[in-house]
């Protein structure tokens, strides 16, 4: 089912805040398996300039594929999720992603195109603390794979 | 510790490094991000949409791809930009061994603020799985 195309330059206003916490940043380093004391200590990252450990680089994906959800998962787009596998990913940071920060995301549908059989879908998350300061966006493309894809 | 941009160059290559990924790191990824698609951990489901096992979440893959950066670098949070496709799946048999990653990177680019552009290749069985592998790093 292709895509509905009226949904680009959809905005999702952000959902509830996320508090990121020191121990979600330490679970989710371990599972990559990346100790990097930045990530793990927080004597460490304070010695780098930070008020506590800052998350991997790809952990925004954490808040921002969640906020995206909210227009993944709305039934006009016409996505079938069980075809999904992800596209391209990109990451801009104005800076880490720190413990103790509380974060908003607002979600732009970006893009929606067709090619080969398959619908192409980039979603862009605007990660900002609650008080508006920018920290990262996060653009995600999923590709929804055609039947006879 | 950290790296001085005098003392890049383009063409630099950054210390290579190969990383596992097995069922069990994927249950854990699974968990510590929330991404649960059943083609990541539940082999009938991956075989019935046409995958020829379980597949690593490609997030994983990117996550594992961009150490080679943070290690080279000492400060992760010196990292601006980074970005891939994912060009082809990490296939994760039911093995003890998984599959293993083999990154390499370089940099391609000297840019403003001494900022440098490094190309990442991530390879698996021989292949590369990640298109366009780019990080953008801030220097001291």
């Amino acid at each position: 089912m292709a895509l509905n195309p009226e949904f680009i330059g959809r905005t999702y206003p952000a959902g509830p805040s996320y508090l990121v916490g020191r121990e979600k940043i330490r679970e989710f380093a371990r599972a990559v398996g990346d100790s990097n004391p930045a990530y793990l200590d927080p004597e460490a990252a304070r010695a780098l300039g930070y008020a506590d450990v800052i998350a991997p680089p790809t952990f925004a994906i954490v808040l921002s594929l969640d906020a995206a959800n909210a227009a993944l998962f709305d039934p006009e787009l016409g996505l079938d999720y069980s075809r999904v596998v992800h596209g391209e990913q990109s990451f801009a940071y104005t800076r880490p992603i720190c413990a103790g920060d509380e974060l908003i995301v607002t979600t732009v549908i970006e893009n929606i195109r067709s090619m080969a059989g398959n619908d192409m879908i980039t979603t862009k998350g605007i990660i900002t603390t609650v008080d508006g300061d920018p920290v990262a966006t996060a653009t995600s493309m999923l590709v929804s794979r055609g039947e006879d894809a | 510790m950290s790296v001085s941009f005098d003392s890049v160059a383009v063409g630099t290559e950054l210390p290579p490094a190969e990383y596992t990924v097995n069922r069990l790191t994927l249950v854990k990824y699974a968990g510590a991000s929330g991404d649960f698609n059943t083609i990541h951990w539940n082999e009938r489901i991956a075989v019935e949409v046409g995958l020829p096992n379980v597949i690593a979440h490609g997030m994983l893959t990117m996550a594992e791809a961009v150490r080679v950066v943070t290690d080279w670098v000492g400060d992760p949070g010196a990292v601006i930009e980074y970005g891939v496709r994912f060009t082809r799946p990490v296939v994760v048999a039911n093995d003890d061994q998984g599959a293993v990653l083999s990154v390499s990177a370089k940099i391609t680019e000297l840019l403003d603020d001494r900022c440098v552009k490094i190309a990442i290749t991530c390879k698996s069985q021989d292949q590369t799985v990640l298109g366009r592998a780019q990080a953008v790093v801030r220097l001291v």
